[in-house]
């Protein structure tokens, strides 16, 4: 362990913007929806009525069951898919510290100076779960200060560090695993998407303590059950889960060699195949595993989901008071349809992230020193970018469509209606003109700020939050309107205007061309 | 002669940092030309000014007569380039990379590919992540090489490569050379400078500072002479162009500006001479002049 002081000290010193800004901003939105919450809902009734229109499994399958409808019980649910967040964002500082470092060669740099072998990732753990513990502490002082019951403020902090603790131990296990940063923040990945598919499957059947919930991490976290009858024990086993994780990650690194992973590289073909020789077919075979990942994940969300918007809308029509609130809300359409263009405008900020994550690698090839050997051959700039502006085109509309087609074949089956296919693939591909207009803010930004390019994230992230929080927090209509996603129709049910659609695929397509003439127009490296 | 290369006045700065400042380069068709410099004088720059990647501020660079910056894409056609720092696809097999950069290039040799591979040792059924940095500009110097590009455009390679490996790219550098080809050969290693280029040109901050042949550049240093006399060595000493006269007896060690070397050996003639050895100035002692000029106008 000698150095892993002055390792900790650089760690800080890189993310000395990052981590603070990161301890601050998650807290921010639980504590902004209680304030929320408690000027929209003031009075136990309201909040009551609130919860009970909630409590349906399409919503359920994605926030988890509502334990409570105390003030901060809900606060605690609304916040559930932070936790998501938290966890994959401190996996991926796990990752960056630990075999990132190593892949790079810096690791072994560092590793000639007197340091222990187990210092590097001493120093990552410390500096995640120090991270972590002050970000549980700040929702705990945050939520204590606008909602009664300190107990539960604790129990609430408590989820959040228990969340990005479990995961820092995932994180470090998969570290030890793959020799490139990549696979294994694919790893972290993964097992978040699974978790989540575990929980979505358990708390869909109006089941509150449904097996496999508990099985996942994520259900098992929200069982801790902050202002809803604190279960301490919960966290106790999350601490213990992590404590296993963490030892298991130490036995690994201290068993392998530098730069090694205990998952091999196997040797590959000698020759490149027939799709090698272009440079979309570089980008293809670069980024065609992400695009399958993305369309799967898709398909089987959509599978999902579609099989619980039957019960959902059930669940309405049995409540004639919420099913009429529901006609208002979304127009002259059934309550099913309402749902699901709901669900398709959160996945059409899930495919744009996707094609953000495709148009941002033409930077990172170009960062890394990849793209001048292409554009030295007989290889213009246009169509170097061009191979990954297709493709973030072209990912995402695989995306929607595998979701369309799964919401719609699974809603299909179970209402005996295969018509919803064409229905719900609709509904999922009007997203397309949105999500292509924040890829080509991403291109465009390539062209014009290379080294800002990452602020294309921003943008989905943007988008995210009007489109979740805009309602709740009662923004301006011009404050929504920001967002493309606001510009679409709400399908199925609602009327398909074009007019709408031609002005983002217009703006889309304008952006683009000023990112590629911009691109033709620079240096690179930039 | 014609030039394949011809850059003039050459200049580009970078917030600040000037990089080339007025650089100045001709290269000629046929030749091995190395251009060398310490490191960070401008030579990737220049390169990559050459290769288009880079806009130039000001003065002119011209390629096969093209434009470098307009016409990248036909002139790419005509060359292959090595990078100085070679990275590679982490998930791409070296072959994978060498057939790809050779299919983008539109001309590559499978006969002289595999040739090649076989030449540098390389197992190119390795991914990228896991090439050791030499390997890695093996995999770029077999794509380069494996082509029947005009031109070659070579950033320091070889960097990395060990004596052996060494040996075998100078034997290649040779062999483009028989067969008519260009070479455009950027090094800090002079004696690779010295056993393959034709011609140098010396850079420094951004500007040439000497251009040539080596026996041109040679005339501009000191040969080394040690020689055993039939007499007393009388009047060498002031003869101009003798540097550090050392006299043990009738024997002499002293060097002389190469220039003035006709001259003085005629006055050892003339004394007689019993044994000689001259020592040819190397491109050690051309470089480290400049460097020490350098090193005096900072100071």
């Amino acid at each position: 362990m000698t150095g892993t002081w002055q390792l900790i000290r650089l760690a800080l010193r890189r993310d000395r913007f990052l981590l603070p800004l990161w301890v601050i901003l998650i807290p921010l939105f639980p504590v902004g929806v209680a304030s929320s919450f408690a000027g929209l809902y003031p009075d136990p009734a309201s909040r009551a009525a609130f919860a009970k229109s909630m409590d349906v499994p399409s919503l359920t399958a994605f926030y988890g069951p509502i334990f409570s409808s105390d003030l901060g019980a809900l606060t605690a649910w609304r916040s559930s898919l932070l936790l998501v967040i938290a966890s994959l964002v401190t996996g991926l500082v796990v990752i960056r510290h630990t075999r990132a470092e190593e892949e790079q060669g810096r690791r072994e740099l560092l590793g000639s100076t007197a340091l222990g072998r187990q210092a590097g990732l001493a120093a990552a753990l410390v500096l995640v779960f120090g991270g972590s513990l002050v970000l549980g502490l700040v929702v705990a002082l945050g939520m204590a200060a606008v909602v009664p019951g300190a107990a539960g403020a604790v129990a609430l902090g408590v989820e959040f560090t228990a969340a990005c603790w479990l995961f820092t131990g995932v994180a470090a296990i998969a570290a030890q695993l793959t020799q490139s940063a990549r696979s294994a923040r694919w790893i972290v990945g993964a097992v978040l998407a699974v978790s989540m598919l575990l929980k979505v499957l358990g708390d869909s059947g109006g089941n509150v303590d449904s097996p496999l919930s508990w099985v996942s991490p994520l259900g098992l976290l929200q069982r801790i059950r902050p202002y809803a009858g604190e279960r301490w024990w919960v966290a106790l086993i999350v601490l213990a889960l992590t404590a296993v994780a963490v030892a298991a990650a130490y036995a690994l690194n201290a068993r392998r060699d530098l730069d090694a992973g205990l998952i091999a590289a196997r040797p590959g073909p000698a020759r490149a195949s027939r799709l090698l020789g272009s440079p979309l077919g570089l980008a293809w075979r670069l980024q065609r595993g992400v695009m399958f990942g993305w369309a799967l994940g898709a398909l089987v969300l959509g599978l999902v989901l579609g099989g619980a918007v039957d019960s959902a809308s059930n669940a309405f029509t049995d409540n004639p008071q919420l099913a009429d609130l529901f006609e208002r809300l979304g127009g002259n359409a059934g309550v099913a349809d309402v749902f699901l263009a709901s669900l398709f405008s959160i996945v059409g900020i899930v495919a744009s992230a996707e094609g953000v994550q495709i148009a941002l690698r033409a930077r990172a090839e170009e960062a890394a020193g990849r793209a001048e050997p292409i554009l030295a051959a007989a290889v213009g700039r246009t169509r170097w970018l061009n191979g990954y502006v297709l493709l973030a085109f072209v990912g995402p509309l695989a995306t929607l469509a595998a979701n369309g087609l799964g919401t719609g074949l699974a809603y299909g089956a179970a209402s005996n209606d295969m018509g919803q296919v064409g229905r719900a693939l609709g509904g999922a591909l009007v997203q397309l003109p949105a999500v292509w207009l924040t890829v080509g803010i991403a291109v465009a930004l390539f062209g014009v700020l290379p080294r800002f390019n990452g602020v294309a994230w921003g943008a989905v992230v943007f988008f995210l939050l009007l489109g979740q929080l805009g309602a709740v927090l009662r923004l301006d209509q011009w404050a929504l309107d920001l967002s493309p996603f606001t510009h679409l129709p709400r399908l199925p049910g609602g009327d398909l205007t074009i007019t709408p659609l031609g002005w983002l695929v217009a703006i889309a397509a304008a952006l683009t061309a000023v990112g590629l003439a911009r691109f033709r127009a620079r240096d690179v490296p930039a | 002669m014609e030039n394949i290369i011809s850059v003039g006045g050459l200049r580009k700065t970078f917030g600040q940092t000037v990089a080339l400042d007025g650089l100045d380069l001709e290269v000629r068709r046929g030749e091995v030309h190395g251009f060398l410099g310490p490191n960070g004088a401008g030579k990737s720059t220049t390169i990559r000014v050459l290769l288009g990647l880079l806009k130039a501020d000001g003065g002119t660079a011209t390629l096969f007569g093209a434009d470098p910056w307009r016409d990248a894409v036909a002139l790419h056609r005509r060359l292959a380039y090595v990078p100085g720092d070679v990275t590679l696809w982490p998930t791409l097999t070296g072959g994978e990379v060498i057939d790809l950069l050779g299919r983008l290039r539109g001309d590559l040799n499978p006969n002289r590919r595999d040739e090649l591979v076989q030449r540098f040792e390389l197992d190119p059924r390795k991914k990228g992540r896991a090439y050791s940095k030499g390997n890695r500009q093996k995999v770029a110097l077999v794509a380069a090489l494996a082509s029947d590009a005009e031109l070659l455009v070579l950033d320091e390679p070889t960097a990395g490569l060990d004596p052996l490996m060494e040996s075998v790219f100078r034997s290649c550098i040779t062999e483009e050379r028989d067969e008519g080809r260009t070479v455009l050969l950027s090094s800090h290693i002079l004696a690779e400078a010295e056993a393959l280029c034709d011609r140098v040109s010396i850079i420094r901050a951004g500007r040439t500072v000497e251009t040539g042949t080596l026996t041109e550049l040679r005339h501009l240093t000191r040969t080394s002479i040690r020689a055993d006399l039939a007499g007393h060595p009388d009047g060498l000493a002031s003869l101009p162009g003798v540097h550090d006269l050392v006299v043990e007896g009738d024997r002499v060690a002293f060097e002389v500006d190469t220039a003035r070397l006709d001259e003085v050996l005629r006055k050892l003639t003339s004394i007689g001479v019993r044994g000689l050895t001259s020592t040819p100035p190397t491109l050690e002692e051309l470089f480290l002049r400049h460097y020490q000029d350098e090193a005096a106008t900072a100071r």
